[in-house]
């Protein structure tokens, strides 16, 4: 590595030492080496929007917040990174001044290029990304990815809204159609119509994650056209959940609990519980345990969960709900099960054929299930 | 018609809504913008003004519990950092544009500094005037729901007009912007004349921010302003400078804004980013349709073109 002797940058010159110490301490071996126990574990957050947000950005906060409560953990955060090359100043400041040992860049846009990047740069750092695009074949063994079956709840969100919605018409509002997105437009809408078959969502995408303007307008012309149930998915569901209550329709959560936002007509909503996954993290590096590349989990491992019930809630939806959430627990539910046709008419899950949660398949997703009204092309 | 099902009439009232809903901070933040450059000069940071306003009145109405006072504190918050733009082009060899720009990133930037403490708190909305209250129909009573700023900017508009035309300070105001000499010569304080103009304009842009964070959408967040306050300097241009104008055009652009969701939820699904760019494509189309290059934009004060 430092064969061109005159030439060597200071930055350079840095990165070698910085590695060979670290390929002589750990053998090479990357993640898999086990750490000798460290007196405090220095984890540092990543967000791309506001700690605050009643979202996406808020549920990683509280996560960091649990860990940090641990005395011997030290967690630090930054929030407002954008997907740039600002991403990369943070990760190298947190490592370089507060010593973290493990990152976690929440944002999906922040893995390629920049993770992989600063992760070949600095191997005795682990870069944790939450999100499915950690793949052995390809990315550094110091880069890992963890995800949770956020569509679980959300498929007991689409029961319960199944049970309460009027009109048959739910309505949701996504950002853009990604597999992670579209999966759960996909599950929502296939709880709800396990209740009733003739249930349709309705789909607007807004071309961004945060975009309040667009969220509200969305919301009032879904309102306009006899929706009843709204909820989405963006990085922020308070305008949507705002927007319904006061247009007087239900509507289910995401990302955190935001029940106190509407009263009267909300449902129930699909929340993070990072605080778990952040927790065992934590414990893993004390201990000195191997960190696996990829952590998956749903409402049996804990990673997510519903918010409580609204007040609205029937009896019979609440049983019915918590009938289907005992199955996700005890591992019998099967969400994608053929035969599953996409709303084009394709049979896309021919019949006889399942895919479990774990299927790596369906973090592929690139269809909508029949009864969505909505196109993935944009 | 059938209540839950609007169809495509849904679509024509939500960009009726929409117009109305979307447009008022664009109206607020032309005209304000429209004011400024007829004075002579450009305020770019109008985008800072609005962003400020929207955080502060969103603040203050969540610790006074009035939305009014909130919208009252917007308009003064936008009237001071109108004043430091005022201050500092007055200098010598500065440049508007530039200022601007730093005013907006500054603007931007203390609002989202000062505005973390009210990301989470729900602050008191303005009331709405329910001018469809004699519908039957949800939908044309949600439409109809119409805040009492957009009335104001509403009549502003022509008011404003009035003023460049027949008040004694409009055709001051114009003079200055037409000809710095001809302004000197009759005696006229050009600088001041500059920043109380400047002022005025950054306290109508706040009232603007205010109208976002305290009615539709109706909360205060650091996405809440995709760019409106640039759009609206933007806009009158387009407006050449002519306050009824910049009404319409508001009324223009908040109504495209809201045809890509209408569009989406009646089941027009395809070519949404298109659909998000009408308002964009439209002022394009306009621009070089209009455009010119042997003379200057009738209307536009002569000295926003000879520097």
């Amino acid at each position: 590595m430092s064969k061109d002797k005159i030439n060597l940058s200071r930055r350079n010159l840095l990165k070698g030492i910085t590695a060979a110490g670290a390929a002589s301490v750990m053998g090479g071996f990357g993640m898999s080496t086990a750490w000798a126990a460290p007196k405090s574990v220095n984890m540092g957050f990543i967000y791309v929007g506001p700690r605050d947000d009643y979202g996406y950005n808020q549920s990683h906060f509280e996560g960091k917040s649990a860990v940090a409560k641990l005395d011997w953990v030290k967690a630090f955060d930054e929030e407002n990174v954008p997907e740039t090359i600002e991403v990369v100043k943070t990760m190298e400041s947190m490592i370089n001044l507060n010593g973290a040992q493990v990152l976690f860049p929440t944002s999906f846009g922040y893995f390629d290029p920049f993770i992989l990047k600063t992760a070949a740069k600095y191997p005795q750092v682990m870069f944790l990304h939450c999100g499915g695009l950690w793949d052995a074949s390809k990315h550094p063994k110091n880069v890992g990815s963890y995800f949770g079956y956020i569509d679980e709840p959300v498929y007991l969100s689409g029961v319960i809204a199944g049970h309460m919605s009027k009109t048959g018409k739910l309505g949701y509002i996504a950002a853009i159609p990604i597999p992670q997105v579209l999966r759960n437009i996909n599950s929502f809408t296939l709880g709800a119509r396990s209740v009733n078959p003739k249930i349709t969502t309705h789909v607007v995408f807004t071309g961004g994650w945060s975009n309040p303007v667009k969220e509200a307008e969305a919301a009032n012309s879904m309102a306009d056209q006899g929706i009843d149930v709204l909820t989405c998915h963006v990085d922020s569901p308070k305008v949507v959940v705002q927007t319904a209550e006061k247009r007087g329709i239900m509507c289910c959560g995401y990302h955190t609990d935001q029940s106190v936002l509407a009263p009267k007509g909300f449902l129930t909503g699909a929340e993070w519980n990072w605080s778990k996954v952040y927790s065992d993290y934590a414990e893993m590096i004390k201990t000195g345990k191997t960190i696996p590349n990829l952590v998956r989990g749903g409402l049996k491992e804990g990673i997510v969960k519903s918010s409580p019930y609204g007040k609205v809630v029937t009896a019979k939806a609440k049983v019915h709900a918590d009938k289907i959430r005992k199955q996700f627990m005890d591992g019998s539910m099967v969400v994608y099960k053929g035969p599953l046709k996409d709303n084009t008419g394709k049979i896309v899950i021919p019949a006889g054929k399942q895919h479990t949660q774990t299927d790596i398949a369906l973090e592929s997703m690139n269809w909508l299930v029949e009864g969505v009204i909505g196109t993935t092309k944009s | 018609m059938n209540e839950t099902e609007m169809g495509y009439m849904g679509v024509v009232i939500a960009v009726l809504g929409g117009a109305i809903r979307v447009g008022t901070p664009f109206l607020f933040v032309s005209l304000g913008e429209c004011l400024t450059e007829k004075s002579g000069r450009i305020n770019l940071g109008l985008e800072g003004n609005l962003i400020m306003g929207a955080m502060s009145g969103y603040g203050v109405a969540y610790l006074s519990g009035s939305a009014w006072l909130g919208v009252l504190v917007a308009g003064i918050a936008g009237m001071l950092l109108g004043l430091i733009h005022g201050l500092l082009c007055q200098q010598p060899r500065v440049n508007d544009i530039a200022v601007g720009i730093a005013m907006m990133l500054f603007g931007t930037g203390l609002a989202f500094y000062l505005g973390k403490a009210f990301i989470q708190p729900v602050a008191p909305r303005l009331p709405a005037l329910a001018l469809g209250s004699w519908s039957d129909s949800s939908v044309l009573r949600a439409a109809l729901d119409i805040n009492v700023l957009f009335i104001v900017g509403l009549i502003l508009a022509p008011a404003m007009a009035w003023f460049f035309r027949n008040a004694k300070w409009g055709l001051i105001v114009r003079t200055v912007g037409e000809s710095r000499d001809a302004a000197l010569a009759m005696g006229l304080n050009v600088n001041r004349v500059r920043l109380y103009a400047t002022m005025a304009g950054g306290f109508l842009a706040g009232v603007g921010g205010s109208f976002l964070s305290l009615y539709y959408p109706g909360s205060w967040n650091e996405g809440l302003s995709s760019g409106q306050g640039l759009m609206a300097v933007a806009l009158v241009i387009f407006a050449r400078w002519n306050p009824i104008y910049c009404l319409y055009a508001s009324l223009v652009f908040g109504g495209a804004a809201a045809l890509g969701p209408a569009l989406q939820s009646v089941g027009i699904t395809g070519g949404y980013y298109l659909f998000n760019a009408a308002p964009y494509v439209l002022t394009l189309a306009v621009m070089i349709l209009t455009s010119s290059s042997k003379q200057r934009f009738a209307g536009m004060p002569g000295e926003l073109s000879n520097r």
